[in-house]
């Protein structure tokens, strides 16, 4: 992987993935080996909108890779509540770091940032746009448990604003995957979402209802429906019941079905789920950890190389 | 002698560029950063009966030759118009506008939400795709309303 931000899955190809997959595994395999590796460098946690597990993942990964972190605190705390832009932060924020991690309420934030600084960028959301880091580790929990080629795959909730959807679509168009988009009506994937599709030529389908294609899917990757999508409450609970999982729902599933959640869930996936094989979503969460360490670990190393070809390796 | 050269009398110097869709002739314009400020003849003849368009806008503007790469965006609005440089009260070049790769800072987000659209200093960025437009920031992308979102 040669790159220098990582802003899109759409940027990655399937050797750049299956590279930062395969520095995941090492690190899983022998963490103390990692542990200080970048010693004495500094992450910058930039976070424009809350956020619990993605920045605390990236927190623990550079910490576990040996350097510090910076946090920007709270937006309400920080100067851009005075009105400075985000082009002038992360350009300020670049002199007090090795890399930048980013989230950002408005789609395209990451792109801008990264036109602004030559310190490696990590989209950690941007609006309803992308999340890619989020990516890399759902892929590592698919490649572990089923391997990347000959998958079904069902994407199951808000695939008009879920950026974790977005990216996980864009990055297997790269191996052989089927996909099925499972959604209301009204929370389909965007146009520019399936316009990318389409452009790869992936096999892709959209339901709105689960019920027909369960019994084919490797891996059912649930999302959280928010409340705030629906100007009509009542409208809310009736569409967020319907894309519910529980023990009763999965009885048509494969027995080695894989049910994966980008966290936080709410009430999309019955505790009563936890328990059985087809849980992965806690596993998903803990793969952040060597998924973000080989990230930071390759755009580092990106960084620090002297400016050349791109060399395969 | 067609319609509206009746109603405009031929320029010496500069560029007519003909065959634009009715009533886009304004977008023209302000695509171009025309406003008049400049100090330049400018013509515009709106909605004048056309054989190809129904109705077309004609706009004239003396004393400046426009290049290809600055009227290729106008491709966007106007499809059909062709691009005359006239010299000496003559047609000396007669070109046809072609679709550009990209348009930079003549095109509004639609998406509200798009980083562009949030006082950042950044200018507006357009891959030219197969059916319209697409932001390079947010990847929305715009079709048919693309003249709404002129934005120079």
């Amino acid at each position: 992987m040669r790159q220098d931000h990582l802003i899109t899955a759409k940027q990655l190809s399937r050797d750049d993935i299956e590279a930062v997959l395969d520095r995941a595994r090492a690190v899983a395999d022998d963490p103390a080996a990692y542990a200080d590796r970048h010693a004495g460098r500094v992450l910058a946690l930039c976070f424009f909108e809350p956020s619990t597990r993605t920045r605390m993942s990236f927190d623990s990964a550079a910490k576990r890779l040996g350097m510090n972190t910076i946090d920007m605190g709270d937006v309400d705390s920080s100067s851009v509540s005075k009105g400075e832009s985000l082009a002038d932060t992360v350009r300020v924020i670049e002199g007090y770091a090795d890399a930048l991690v980013l989230r950002h309420p408005s789609e395209g934030a990451a792109t801008l940032a990264a036109e602004h600084v030559e310190t490696p960028v990590v989209n950690a959301g941007d609006g309803a746009g992308q999340h890619p880091s989020q990516t890399l580790l759902d892929l590592h929990t698919i490649r572990e448990n089923h391997g990347l080629d000959d998958l079904t795959v069902g994407i199951m909730g808000d695939l008009k604003y879920g950026r974790t959807v977005h990216s996980l679509a864009a990055a297997l168009t790269e191996f052989d995957a089927n996909q099925h988009f499972i959604s209301p009506e009204s929370l389909r994937l965007p146009r520019s979402v399936r316009f990318d599709l389409h452009e790869t030529g992936a096999q892709i389908r959209e339901h709105t209802d689960l019920d027909g294609v369960l019994p084919d899917l490797d891996v059912l990757y649930v999302t959280r429906i928010q409340k705030e999508r629906f100007p009509d409450e009542n409208e809310y609970h009736r569409v967020a019941g319907e894309y519910r999982i529980d023990a009763e729902t999965l009885e048509d599933a494969a027995e080695d079905l894989s049910v994966m959640h980008p966290l936080p869930r709410v009430d999309e996936i019955a505790p009563e789920i936890d328990g059985t094989d087809h849980a992965r979503y806690f596993e998903q969460a803990h793969n952040g950890i060597p998924v973000r360490m080989a990230l930071l670990d390759t755009l580092i190393e990106n960084a620090e190389a002297p400016e050349g070809p791109e060399v395969d390796r | 002698m067609s319609d509206h050269e009746l109603r405009v009398s031929k320029i010496r110097n500069g560029t007519v560029i003909d065959h634009v869709e009715g009533g886009q002739a304004l977008n023209v314009l302000a695509i171009l950063g025309i406003d008049g400020s400049e100090g330049l003849g400018v013509s515009v003849v709106m909605n004048v009966p056309s054989d190809r368009l129904g109705r077309k806008d004609v706009v004239k503007v003396e004393d400046r030759e426009l290049s290809q790469s600055e009227v290729d965006v106008l491709s966007l609005i106007a499809p059909e118009a062709t691009i005359n440089i006239i010299r000496e009260f003559e047609v000396a070049e007669k070109n046809r506008v072609t679709r550009p790769d990209s348009v930079t800072g003549v095109l509004s987000c639609p998406n509200r939400n798009c980083i562009t659209n949030a006082g950042e200093p950044v200018e507006t960025r357009f891959d030219v795709v197969a059916d319209g437009v697409r932001c390079d920031y947010c990847s929305t992308i715009l079709r048919t309303d693309i003249a709404e979102h002129i934005d120079v």
